[in-house]
């Protein structure tokens, strides 16, 4: 019903769209300091379209988390709309909300923080079939040992406590919590980045293989560039508050146009010495800004390689616009030009 | 030949705990070169760390070197008395590690810790020590280093603060540099920087590095050889070109088959190392791989843990099956699914079954 509702500048193919932030907005207030604030989303434009994995990376304190927050609900927005399903899920308040809620599941970074240490695996698992009264108490004892099952771990465990597994093992008691509603979209804060690298390949094997499964959607977060390339369909990238470049994995990689995505890429090394022999980093100069006090026009430019400063970039903040490939829209005045 | 700077043999580093005896390090001989640049590759609880820490005596409690020796340019770290090993310590081999946050002193200026780092060794005297604080703030590229020289960490930005820890190590102009995990802690784009940096450092003052990492590709772009560490042994050694072209250790190839790489957009599953890294304190018998190994044979259970041997020039392997002998079949089955199907299913009735009674 809020379909027709202006469409963010990401919509370049009608597809089926599962998730549409236009113009989200959080700023934090930074007490006694009279009005100033952290801007920590600051106008973002996104689409998640049915059974893809959105990858968003960027760098510490860009705002992806800040994001996924608003996106699922838990924090309130300073301005803009989310719709999920073709709902407003800002507007919505109490069992409407609650309802939404079960759609939508989240996966943490820390599977050491995001567990109760007082709570067996079994409690952990039972309490979204309880709060959501999915079942009758057999049917839940049930589906706790299946999920158990399907997520690799032993289903006679559901009497033993998260500090009795190891960081792989709880990212899969983890990932269980969140199929336990049944959910269609699953949001994945850098719920690899803390694992050993052939854990991390088991939970990233054990993700794709759910989402085909159950033809879930994720949203991956992620600071590894490499890990959201595998994963995704389609990338985003955020620099201080916006989202600075959409594409599909195909062309971020190969024809990225902003000068950041460009940057971001050519820095991550490569598991193969003949292509580290042959690499040329961009190295950006200095460090993310505030984003207190983000900088004028272009936020990029101060660190940019092909700013023209002063001049329209330090001036005129660039929208996101189509450049380069079909559904590859980008925020830079010179989009495309090193 | 390259002259040897340091030289680790069969070191057995161990703690005793309550849980028992926990082989830590168990029988290591590896060598580091004069100028050389050493990764030292594994996953956590691997033994990387604490071979580092070994080589400065700088064990946590209630870790003890028990057997081995470690010698650098000759002379045996392990019995050294304490002046001597104060006096080895950043004068010959400095360490930086990975959480330049906690490793700097809170409530000190950053200058006065570089500066502190010199006075407490002889090499330079004070007044030299004072006029080097700057210098070496430049050499690592800190920008307005004449004037951060006064600031305090908090003030530091994370790359900012590595590169401080760097320069510290480097103060007394030691000749081996032991970086343990020295930009997992840090942004992409600031790890680029700390990255290029020490390839600059290597290439300007000559230091022989070992570097301590779990990220093959961090190796890759910095190191000439790779040690790759499982359960407190070296599985495999060899110069690093050599290392991901044809590993030989199935550890080895599976660790690199377990990270994706950012220049290959292919949607193809990783190869994932199935199971645990295993209990340092009850290893399996025979091969300590071999529980998690897909590749593995009789022989890997029932006989002793195979030795290190040859598998190509300068390259060594601690397997009895060996990547060359793997059949290309096998190698594909590594890939295969690990997914529950049966529970799958049954989820998906379930779940049908719940969302039918809702909505009816």
């Amino acid at each position: 019903m809020q379909a027709a509702e202006r469409a963010p500048a990401t919509a370049v193919r009608a597809d089926p769209v599962l998730l549409r932030v236009s113009g989200a907005v959080k700023h934090f207030p930074v007490t006694g300091f009279g009005g100033l604030a952290v801007r920590a989303v600051d106008g973002v434009d996104l689409e998640i379209r049915r059974g893809e994995t959105l990858g968003l990376v960027g760098e510490s304190g860009c705002g992806k988390s800040t994001l996924a927050r608003l996106i699922t609900a838990l924090l309130p927005v300073t301005a803009g709309t989310i719709n999920f399903e073709g709902q407003d899920i800002t507007k919505l308040r109490g069992r409407n909300l609650r309802r939404i809620r079960r759609q939508m599941q989240m996966i943490f970074q820390d599977p050491f923080a995001s567990l109760d240490p007082r709570m067996t695996v079994g409690d952990i698992l039972q309490e979204p079939l309880d709060n959501f009264s999915i079942g009758s108490a057999r049917d839940r004892r049930n589906r706790i040992q299946e999920l158990l099952r399907l997520v690799g771990l032993n289903p006679n465990f559901t009497n033993r406590y998260p500090h009795e597994f190891s960081g792989g093992q709880r990212q899969r008691i983890g990932i269980a919590r969140a199929l336990a509603v049944n959910p269609s979209f699953i949001v994945c804060d850098e719920a690899v980045s803390a694992l050993d690298v052939s854990i991390a390949a088991q939970i990233i094997n054990l993700l794709q293989d759910l989402q085909r499964e159950f033809q879930l959607t994720y949203l991956f977060i992620a600071h590894d560039l490499a890990v959201v390339r595998h994963l995704s369909d389609r990338i985003a990238v955020m620099y201080l508050g916006k989202v600075v470049e959409t594409a599909d994995r195909q062309h971020i990689y190969e024809r990225p146009q902003h000068p950041y995505t460009k940057a971001l890429l050519s820095s991550i090394p490569v598991p193969d010495p003949v292509v580290e022999a042959n690499r040329a980093p961009i190295t950006l100069k200095g460090e993310i800004p505030s984003p207190v006090n983000p900088p004028s026009g272009c936020r990029f430019h101060p660190r940019c390689p092909i700013a023209r400063a002063p001049g329209i970039c330090s001036e005129q903040e660039p929208p996101l616009e189509p450049h380069g490939a079909r559904d590859q829209v980008a925020a830079c005045h010179f989009a495309g030009q090193f | 030949m390259a002259e040897t700077l340091l030289q680790i043999e069969d070191l057995h580093t161990q703690f005793f705990t309550s849980r028992g005896l926990v082989r830590a390090v168990d029988g290591v001989s590896l060598h580091v070169d004069v100028g050389e640049t050493l990764g030292v590759v594994g996953e956590s609880g691997c033994g990387k760390t604490m071979t580092a820490l070994s080589v400065l005596r700088l064990l946590p409690e209630p870790g003890r070197i028990t057997s081995g020796r470690i010698l650098f340019r000759g002379r045996d770290v392990t019995k050294m008395d304490d002046d001597e090993i104060r006096d080895f310590r950043g004068n010959d081999v400095a360490m930086i590690f990975q959480d330049p946050m906690t490793s700097l002193n809170p409530v000190t200026k950053v200058g006065f810790q570089i500066e502190e780092a010199m006075t407490a060794h002889e090499r330079f005297n004070p007044e030299q020590a004072k006029s080097r604080v700057v210098e070496l703030l430049k050499r690592v590229r800190v920008p307005a280093a004449e004037t951060r020289v006064k600031d305090y960490p908090h003030q530091f930005s994370g790359g900012m603060r590595q590169r401080a820890m760097i320069a510290m190590g480097l103060s007394n102009e030691p000749s081996l540099l032991i970086a343990d995990e020295p930009t997992t802690a840090l942004d992409v784009t600031v790890q680029a920087q700390i990255i290029q940096l020490m390839k600059q450092l290597n290439r300007e003052l000559g230091t022989a590095m070992m570097l301590i990492t779990h990220n093959m590709a961090l190796v890759a772009s910095l190191c000439q050889r790779v040690v790759v560490m499982y359960a407190g042994r070296i599985v495999e050694e060899g110069p690093v070109d050599q290392i991901f072209k044809s590993p030989q250790h199935p550890y080895t190839w599976s660790l690199l088959r377990s990270v994706p790489r950012v220049d290959e957009a292919r949607k193809d599953r990783l190869v994932s190392i199935k199971g645990l890294p295993p209990d340092l304190a009850s290893l399996p018998p025979g091969c300590k791989f071999h529980p998690r190994c897909p590749f593995v044979i009789d022989k890997c259970r029932t006989n002793p843990e195979p030795e290190l041997e040859d598998v190509a020039t300068n390259q060594v392997a601690r397997c009895w099956v060996l990547m060359r002998n793997v059949k290309a079949e096998d190698v594909a089955a590594a890939k295969e699914s690990a997914l529950s199907i049966e529970a799958a299913e049954k989820l998906k009735q379930a779940a049908a079954a719940v969302d039918g009674n809702a909505s009816g």
